[in-house]
C-alpha cells in the first residue's frame, strides 16, 4: 500500500472518529459558519468540538507549515483530506479571510517576525481579519485608492475611508492598502499594512444590502497610528502583495472549494415540483436548464481540479484565477436563479420560520454580489483578454 | 490522477502534431475535397501513422501495438482536430480496436488486431439508423438462421464505411426498439452478399456512408460479445467514441480560437486594431474560459474511461455536451469575428464550422447528453 493510501485510510478513520454527526450535515444558516476571533462564540457544542479537534491537528490550515500552526500536508495529502471531508460532508471547521487571503500573502511576502506573529493566530482562530481594499471612489479601479499613510517617526498616520469591508464590524485586525507615496504613479505608491481594528481612530458602519443583511461595512480611519514594522513586503510595492492576494480572493469567491455540496439541484426541484410517470421533473424547461447547469458545474469542478494540478506542475498562468472567478461566480448566480425557480412561490417568503428567515431568497440576492466583489466579471474578462490572450490596448 | 498530461503524453502530442502539421494541414483536406478523392483520405499518410505507432495505439503489445490508453487516443484526436485531417483513426484505431479488445474472442482479436496495428485493416462501426443518434432505437433485424444470423436493415453516418475492410454492426436479435436487451454486435465483411454501401459526401468533406443490409448472412463466430447482451458493450464503445470526438472538438475549438485571436491582433478598423475593442475582448475572453473548462472536462472523462469504462458515463456525457457547445460557439465566433472573410470558401475557417457540426451529431449532440445526465441523476 502506498504512503498516500495509508494516509487516506488513517485520515478517513480519524475523521470518522472525530467529526460530530451534526457537523456532517449541510449548513443551513450563517450561524453554521465559525469565523473565530476575539469575540467569537460557538453556536453549538459540536461546532466547538469539531473546531478544536481540527485546530489541534493543524487542519484548519492543513497545507501550512507546522511551525506556523498548520498541518504540514503536501499537495497530494491535502487533496486526500479535502476529498475525504467532502465524501463525509464534513463542514469546514473555521472560515476566515486570514486563511483564504492574508495567510497565503504573508507566507509569500511577510518577514519571519510577521509570519510568527500572525499565522499561528489565524490557524487557531484567535484573530478575525478583514480586508481594506475598496474605497468609495476606487471600485474596479482599485489602484486609484486615496487612503493615505503619512510618515511620523517609526509610525504611519493613516487617514481615509474604505468601503465594502466584509464583516469589518466583527473583525479584530485589518489588512489594508494605503497610499504611502502620493507623488508616484498610481500603482507604485501603495503599501500593504496590517493593524488592529481596536486602534484609536478606526470606526465602522454596516451597509444594508438587498438581501436584508449587512455583511459589508464602511470603514473610517481618523489619524490611526500604525508602526511601520506592520508593512508587509516593501514600502510602495504593496500592489504586488495586493495582486497576489487577489488571486486567492478570486479563487475563494469562485467557490471552487464548495462545489457539489448540498442536495443536487434536480432533487431539490423534484421535491417541490414533483415528477411525471417516467420520473422526469414536472417542468421540462426547468429540467433542461438544470441539466445544462449540471454539465457546466461538473466541467467547472474539473477545471478547478486541473488549475491546482497545473499549478503543481508549474504550468499555470498567474491570471487564470480571473478566468475561474468569472465563470465560478456566473455559475453560482445561475444556481441560485434555478433554486428560486424550483422553489416557486415558497421561495418568495422573506420572514417566517418555515422559510428559515427567507434563507433561499436572501442567499439568491447575496450571490448577485459575487460577480462584483473581488473584481467584476467585466474586469475579469478584461484581465483574461489582456494578460492571457495578449490583446492590444491598455 | 492529476488533470495534466504526463511527460510521455506530451511527447506523444508533439510527435503527432509534428506529423500532422507537416503532412496534413487544412489544405490537405481542401485538396481531397476539391479533387473529389475516392477514398477521402491519404493511404500513404495512414501508413506513416501506422509506422509511428498511432494506428495501433490502443492495440496491446502482444498483438503488435503500443498498448496505450484513452487519454493518449484523445491526445492524437485533439491534434487531428487542429487541422481536420481525415483519417481512419477514429473508426479503426479507436472504435474498432476497442470493440475487439472488449468484446472479441481470442480468434477475433488475433485475426484483426495485428492488421489494425500495422495499418493494413480498416474498420467501421455502424450504429445510427434514424435522424438523430439513438442507439437504443436500433431496429436492424438480425434473425437466427441456421448456424448464424441474417441481417436486414440500414445504417447511416457510418464513419469511413465506404473504405472499411470490416464492419461492426449493431443489430436486434431480440426485444423491440428502445429496449436494452436484444442488441447484438456483429463483425461483417463489407463484401458479403446483400451489403450495399453508398458513400455519403458530407458537409465536412470527411468520410461517411449509408449501408443497406439485405438478408446478409453471418456465422455465429462473427458475433462480437454475447448475443442479446450487446448493449453494454456498445454503450462502452460509444462512450469511447464520444471521448475521442470530444477531444477532436477541443483541438478544433482551440485552433479556431487561436486563429481568431491572431486576427484580432492584426485587423484594423476605424484606425484601431479590432482587438482593442472591449466588446470583442470580452467575447474572446469568454470563449477562452469556455475552452479551458471544456478541456478539463474532456481530460477528466478520458481518465475516467481509462480508470473504469463502466463508471465513466456521467463524465463522458459532461465532456461531449460541453465540447459540442464550446465548439459550436468557437466556430460561430470565429466566423463572425473574421467578418466577411470568414464567410469565404477561400478562408479555412468554414472547414472548422462544418466539421464542428458533424462532431456535434456524432454519437449524440449536446442535448442528447444533457438528457442522459438528467436521467443518470434521476430527475
Amino acid at each position: 500500500m502506498s504512503d498516500l493510501e495509508t494516509f487516506r485510510r488513517e485520515t478517513r478513520a480519524w475523521l470518522e472518529a472525530n467529526c460530530p454527526p451534526e457537523m456532517r450535515r449541510p449548513m443551513t444558516s450563517e450561524n453554521d459558519t465559525y469565523w473565530g476571533g476575539r469575540n467569537a462564540k460557538f453556536s453549538s457544542e459540536p461546532q466547538r468540538v469539531w473546531f478544536e479537534r481540527m485546530r489541534d491537528k493543524g487542519w484548519t490550515v492543513p497545507d501550512w507549515p507546522k511551525e506556523y500552526g498548520g498541518g504540514g500536508l503536501d499537495r497530494a495529502e491535502h487533496k486526500v483530506l479535502r476529498e475525504e471531508m467532502t465524501a463525509m460532508g464534513a463542514r469546514s471547521p473555521l472560515s476566515s479571510f486570514g486563511i483564504w487571503m492574508l495567510g497565503p500573502a504573508l507566507l509569500k511576502y511577510g518577514n519571519e517576525a510577521q509570519k510568527k506573529e500572525h499565522l499561528p493566530k489565524i490557524a487557531a482562530g484567535l484573530i478575525r481579519w478583514c480586508q481594506g481594499y475598496s474605497e468609495p471612489n476606487a471600485g474596479s479601479d482599485l489602484a486609484s485608492l486615496q487612503t493615505r499613510a503619512e510618515s511620523d517617526g517609526d509610525d504611519y498616520i493613516i487617514n481615509g475611508q474604505k468601503i465594502w469591508t466584509s464583516y469589518a464590524n466583527y473583525a479584530d485586525w485589518i489588512f489594508c492598502l494605503v497610499r504611502t507615496d502620493p507623488t508616484a504613479k498610481k500603482h507604485d505608491g501603495i503599501s500593504f499594512i496590517l493593524f488592529d481594528m481596536a486602534s484609536k481612530g478606526v470606526s465602522t458602519k454596516p451597509i444594508l444590502l438587498i438581501s436584508g443583511y449587512s455583511p459589508f461595512c464602511e470603514t473610517f480611519f481618523d489619524n490611526v497610528r500604525v508602526p511601520k514594522s506592520h508593512v508587509v513586503g516593501t514600502v510602495n510595492r504593496g500592489w504586488d502583495v495586493a495582486k497576489y492576494l487577489l488571486q486567492h480572493e478570486r479563487a475563494m469567491i469562485s467557490g471552487t472549494g464548495e462545489r457539489g455540496i448540498g442536495r443536487p439541484l434536480g432533487q431539490v426541484a423534484a421535491d417541490s415540483l414533483g415528477s411525471d410517470d417516467a420520473g422526469r421533473l414536472d417542468d421540462a424547461m426547468l429540467r433542461s436548464q438544470i441539466a445544462q447547469f449540471d454539465i457546466d458545474e461538473a466541467a467547472f469542478a474539473a477545471v478547478a481540479e486541473r488549475a491546482i494540478d497545473l499549478a503543481k506542475a508549474g504550468q499555470s498562468h498567474p491570471a487564470f484565477s480571473s478566468a475561474m472567478k468569472y465563470y465560478g461566480t456566473e455559475l453560482n448566480k445561475r444556481r441560485h436563479e434555478i433554486l428560486m425557480s424550483a422553489g416557486g412561490i415558497d421561495a418568495l417568503e422573506w420572514e417566517s420560520e418555515r422559510s428559515r428567515g427567507g434563507a433561499r431568497p436572501r442567499a439568491w440576492l447575496r450571490t448577485k454580489a459575487n460577480s462584483i466583489e473581488g473584481g467584476t466579471s467585466e474586469v475579469m474578462l478584461g484581465i483574461v483578454a489582456k494578460r492571457i490572450l495578449d490583446l492590444p490596448g491598455a | 490522477m492529476p488533470l495534466v498530461l504526463t511527460e510521455e503524453q506530451s511527447m506523444l502530442r508533439d510527435s503527432a502534431r509534428g506529423l500532422i502539421n507537416d503532412k496534413a494541414p487544412v489544405s490537405h483536406l481542401r485538396h481531397l475535397r476539391d479533387s473529389k478523392d475516392e477514398t477521402g483520405f491519404s493511404r500513404d499518410l495512414w501508413k506513416a501513422f501506422a509506422e509511428m505507432g498511432f494506428s495501433g495505439l490502443l492495440v496491446p503489445e502482444n498483438f503488435g501495438g503500443s498498448g496505450l490508453g484513452y487519454v493518449e487516443a484523445g491526445v492524437v484526436m485533439e491534434e487531428i482536430g487542429r487541422t481536420l485531417m481525415p483519417s481512419p483513426f477514429l473508426s479503426t484505431a479507436v472504435l474498432a480496436t476497442s470493440a475487439l479488445l472488449r468484446g472479441g474472442s481470442e480468434a477475433q482479436k488475433s485475426a484483426h488486431l495485428p492488421k489494425i496495428a500495422d495499418g493494413s485493416l480498416l474498420a467501421a462501426l455502424a450504429v445510427d439508423e434514424g435522424t438523430k443518434h439513438r442507439p437504443l432505437q436500433t431496429s436492424l433485424q438480425a434473425l437466427r438462421a441456421g448456424n448464424g444470423f441474417r441481417l436486414s436493415g440500414a445504417k447511416a453516418l457510418v464513419v469511413d464505411g465506404h473504405t472499411a475492410d470490416l464492419l461492426i454492426v449493431a443489430g436486434r436479435t431480440g426485444g423491440a426498439p428502445g429496449e436494452r436487451n436484444g442488441l447484438t454486435l456483429f463483425l461483417v465483411d463489407p463484401k458479403a452478399k446483400g451489403v450495399a454501401i453508398e458513400r455519403t459526401v458530407m458537409v465536412d468533406a470527411h468520410n461517411a456512408a449509408r449501408i443497406a443490409f439485405d438478408h446478409v448472412e453471418v456465422n455465429a463466430d462473427q458475433v462480437l460479445g454475447e448475443v442479446d447482451q450487446g448493449f453494454q458493450l456498445l454503450d462502452g464503445l460509444l462512450n469511447i467514441g464520444r471521448g475521442a470526438v470530444a477531444s477532436e472538438m477541443v483541438g478544433l475549438s482551440e485552433e479556431v480560437f487561436g486563429r481568431t485571436v491572431t486576427y484580432l491582433k492584426e485587423r484594423k478598423q476605424f484606425g484601431k486594431l479590432i482587438g482593442e475593442f472591449q466588446a470583442l475582448q470580452h467575447r474572446a475572453a469568454e470563449l477562452y474560459v469556455d475552452i479551458e473548462i471544456t478541456r478539463a472536462a474532456v481530460l477528466k472523462a478520458l481518465q475516467a474511461l481509462d480508470a473504469d469504462l463502466d463508471q465513466a458515463g456521467a463524465a463522458i456525457a459532461v465532456a461531449k455536451a460541453r465540447a459540442g457547445t464550446t465548439a459550436t460557439r468557437a466556430v460561430q465566433e470565429g466566423v463572425q469575428m473574421h467578418g466577411g472573410m470568414g464567410m469565404t470558401d477561400q478562408f479555412d475557417i468554414g472547414f472548422f464550422m462544418k466539421r464542428a457540426r458533424v462532431c456535434q451529431e456524432l454519437f449524440g449532440d449536446s442535448n442528447y447528453h444533457a438528457e442522459q445526465l438528467a436521467r443518470m441523476k434521476s430527475y
